[in-house]
Order: structure tokens, then C-alpha cells, then sequence
């Protein structure tokens, strides 16, 4: 039980594969316009992370080590394009809005990084909840960025008007930079940078550190 | 892997490799086309909605509370050839694809470069149109458009009223021009503009434009919408699409047709 608990939530907060990891940037920059494909993109990644781990853990002892990689790719092809036709088919308004996104969710780091790192030596279970774990730890910080940028670029959340637009008689005025995609660059430097103040331990150590050139050496 | 000794079984062979490759290939393309297949019609079924649903916002028609297919049921379709602007009675207007026609050899044709101000290369040789009826008599006629803006391609509905000449509506269901700037072609205070303008001058000629900053009173007023801060290449953009779709090469031949017609009967 406790097991389970740390592979859902460890990827939430301590191991957050957008905030640690610096993983699955584009997707988070190009769909966090608004809240509502925000969370249609969450539910899509987090399916397929799931599935896709549950799948490749389940032929995981029969995969060749030379394929493995091509096979683990054309196994989350396969989810993703069946989640982007049932997005298409239940959920057409939205899916319009994310476009090409749902698709590229095959190139997203964070599932096949998953496959590759997890789903290939443990179990279906654990890899299922594995997927999910990561899933959710993208859709936090998914939707945080979706739920600052629609507030601030566009008054509103899920399309519902909170702050009163000035175009619309309101007091408002609307912050263009948040609806373009640096904002989101910005946004998510700025959550890494507050969890690693909170959480000093995701700091990473620096790679060279330049020498302090003492008088003596110039001389 | 402890066991593939005593087995035999060596999951890097070339035999294996071929099995597990050719296997995984055969079951996920099973999944994949079984997901096509199953969920086409409702794929269609929302696609065909979508499109109907645009049709009566831009007529000013739909009620959110009430079933699309009920509320389409005042609006005729009808397939027009736009060389001559008579309708067309051997295609379905149902399948009939005018994106798709562009591209096919008969069904198609290739617009002159110095007629293209819309930038879209092709069109197809006839048109959908959609007409408000109300007691037996057309109330609106509603024209499919497209063309290049900044970054994409527009697509929307003009809805012209039965002089061909007063412009009843506008809507864009699909573009990709910048949020926030260009995106505001989608939106109701600019789009407002549109109903009550003048498409064509007293010569016929197509005037209607987007201008640059804030429409002017004068005579030409009456052609032109306030342009859009920021977004000035969206705006030529909607503005040589409209000109393009409402000249001689695009529905001009039909909107005289019906504007005469409405004419000789009033």
C-alpha cells in the first residue's frame, strides 16, 4: 500500500517530471491557453502514459533489447492515435482547440522516458500506476499554468468571466503576453524556481564551477 | 534473465525479433483501425453538426437549447456552380466536400494568380450555399469563405441578405492567427461591424474592407469595418478573402442571379 501511495504521488510533488525532470515543455507551453484543453490534454497523457506502461511492462520480458525502443514507440503510437479519435469523436469542440497536440503526445519525453525507465523492469500493475503518477505530476502543473494564464490573459476560467474585461465595459485590461507561449516559459521557470526554494533538495549541483582566479596566479 | 538459460528461449534472437516486431505491428494496427472504424460516425456525425451549428450563428438563428438538426430544418442547401450562379441539381449536397473538390482533376480549378487576393490557390468548381427560408421566400444567403490571413488559413460564413448587396452576418470557425491580437476575428464585438454594410459599390464593384485603425465617416463608411490593433495582416487578410469570395470569380455570378431574381418578384 505504501508502495502504491509513492509511485502516484512521488511524481506529484518530490520527482515532478515538467518541474525536475524538464520534461514535456512544448506540450505544456502549446496547450495551456485556457483551462478547458488544458485538462482534455491532461486526460489524454495521462491515459496513454498508463496504458502504454501497462502494455510494454506486459511483453517487457519478450521485447528485444535491439527493437526495443521502436517497439516501445509504435505501442504508445497506437494508444495515442485511439485517444485522439475518441477525443474526436466525444469531446469535437475540444479537441479542435488542441489541434496537433494530442498526436504529439507521442513525442512527449515523459512517456516514453517512463517506458524506457520504469515500464521495462517492474510489473503491469506498478507501471500502470507508475503512468498515472507521472500523468498527474504533468496535469499539475498543466493546469496550474492554464489556470494563471486564462485568469490573467483572459479574465476568465473554463470560459466562465471572473475579472471584467475593459473590452467588455469591465475594469480589467487583459494581458496579451499571457495568451502568447513565453508566458508559459516564464510561468513554469517561476513554479521550478518556488519549489526549489521550498524544497531545497531538487536543487541541481552546478556542472563546472568557473575558478576563482587568485592575484597571485595573473602575476 | 536467469531463465532464458534453462529454456533456451533468447529474446535477442533474430527469430524472436521478428516475432515480437511483427506481432506488435499486427496487434496495434488491429487497434488502431478498429478505434477509425467504430468512431467514424460519430466523428461525421459532430463534424456535420459543428458546421451546421456555424451556419445558424452566423444567420442568427441558434438557440443553444434547442437540437441543431431541428433548428437547420428553415435552411435549405443547395449546390451552386460559381462560373454561372445556377444551382446544381446532380450533386448531394450532404458529401459534397468543397476542400476536397479543390483538389480533384474536374472538380477543381486553379484561380489566376492576379484574381487570387485570397492566396488559396484552388477552388472547387461548385459551392455549397445555405438559405434562411421563411414562409417559402429566402431571408438570408450564406456564403462559405476562406482565405490566407497572417499565419493560417480562414475559414468562415458571410451571410448576405436577398439584395446581395447588404451583408447580414459574419463568422470565422477555423483559423490559427495569433491569440489575443488576430483571434479577435472570432469575436462578437468586432464582428458586430459586419450586418447592414455594403458589399458592392454603385458600379457592382466589391468594396467591402477592413480598414486600417478606425472607420472615418464619409461616403465609403458604409463599405468598411475598424480595423484590428495589432492584427493588421489578419485584417487585409479577412478583408481580400471577402473581396475574392464576393467578386466575378467567386459568388458574384450568384448574387446577382438572386438579388435580380428577389427583384423581379418584389
Amino acid at each position: 500500500m505504501a508502495e502504491t501511495r509513492k509511485i502516484i504521488l512521488d511524481p506529484v510533488v518530490d520527482n515532478n517530471p515538467v518541474m525536475l525532470q524538464v520534461l514535456g515543455i512544448c506540450s505544456a507551453l502549446a496547450v495551456t491557453t485556457s483551462l478547458l484543453p488544458a485538462l482534455l490534454m491532461c486526460i489524454a497523457m495521462t491515459s496513454v502514459a498508463a496504458l502504454s506502461g501497462a502494455a510494454i511492462s506486459g511483453i517487457r520480458t519478450r521485447i528485444p533489447n535491439n527493437i526495443r525502443i521502436i517497439v516501445q514507440i509504435t505501442i504508445i503510437a497506437s494508444f495515442v492515435i485511439v485517444v485522439d479519435q475518441l477525443l474526436k469523436a466525444y469531446a469535437f469542440e475540444t479537441s479542435k482547440q488542441l489541434s496537433v497536440f494530442v498526436g504529439l503526445i507521442i513525442t512527449n519525453c515523459i512517456i516514453l522516458g517512463r517506458a524506457e525507465a520504469f515500464a521495462m523492469s517492474n510489473g503491469v500493475g506498478l507501471s500502470f500506476l507508475d503512468g498515472i503518477g507521472n500523468g498527474l505530476g504533468y496535469s499539475v502543473v498543466l493546469l496550474a499554468v492554464a489556470t494563471l494564464r486564462e485568469l490573467f490573459g483572459a479574465g476568465s476560467l473554463f470560459g466562465a468571466q471572473i475579472l471584467p474585461l475593459t473590452s467588455n465595459g469591465g475594469w480589467y485590461e487583459a494581458n496579451g503576453l499571457m495568451l502568447l507561449p513565453p508566458s508559459a516559459f516564464f510561468i513554469i521557470g517561476l513554479l521550478i524556481w518556488a519549489v526549489r526554494t521550498a524544497r531545497p533538495k531538487q536543487v541541481e549541483k552546478p556542472e563546472y564551477q568557473i575558478h576563482e582566479v587568485h592575484r597571485t596566479e595573473v602575476l | 534473465m536467469p531463465d532464458e538459460k534453462k529454456t533456451g528461449f533468447s529474446r535477442d534472437s533474430i527469430s524472436n525479433t521478428l516475432v515480437v516486431a511483427i506481432g506488435v505491428s499486427l496487434v496495434c494496427s488491429v487497434l488502431v483501425s478498429s478505434a477509425a472504424i467504430v468512431l467514424r460516425p460519430l466523428q461525421e456525425a459532430n463534424q456535420n453538426e459543428f458546421r451546421q451549428r456555424i451556419v445558424l450563428e452566423v444567420a442568427g438563428l441558434y438557440d443553444p437549447g434547442v437540437p441543431v438538426d431541428e433548428q437547420f430544418g428553415n435552411i435549405e442547401t443547395r449546390i451552386v456552380d460559381l462560373e454561372t450562379g445556377q444551382y446544381v441539381e446532380d450533386v448531394d449536397p450532404q458529401s459534397f466536400d468543397a476542400e476536397a473538390a479543390a483538389n480533384e482533376p474536374g472538380l477543381g480549378v486553379g484561380i489566376p494568380k492576379d484574381q487570387d487576393i485570397a492566396k488559396i490557390g484552388r477552388r472547387a468548381v461548385y459551392a455549397p450555399v445555405y438559405i434562411v427560408m421563411q414562409d417559402g421566400a429566402p431571408q438570408q444567403y450564406i456564403l462559405p469563405v476562406r482565405g490566407k490571413g497572417l499565419w493560417s488559413t480562414l475559414y468562415g460564413y458571410l451571410s448576405v441578405e436577398p439584395d446581395g448587396n447588404t451583408v447580414s452576418g459574419l463568422r470565422f470557425y477555423e483559423h490559427a492567427e495569433t491569440p489575443g491580437l488576430g483571434d479577435q476575428i472570432e469575436k462578437e464585438p468586432w464582428l458586430a461591424q459586419w450586418p447592414g454594410q455594403k458589399l458592392y459599390d454603385e458600379q457592382g464593384e466589391p468594396r467591402m474592407e477592413v480598414v486600417r485603425g478606425q472607420v472615418q465617416p464619409g461616403p465609403a463608411a458604409i463599405h468598411q469595418v475598424d480595423g484590428l490593433s495589432g492584427a493588421t495582416l489578419t485584417a487585409n487578410g479577412v478583408t481580400y478573402l471577402i473581396r475574392y469570395w464576393i467578386g466575378s470569380h467567386g459568388f458574384g455570378p450568384y448574387l446577382a442571379r438572386v438579388s435580380s431574381e428577389a427583384n423581379d418578384n418584389g
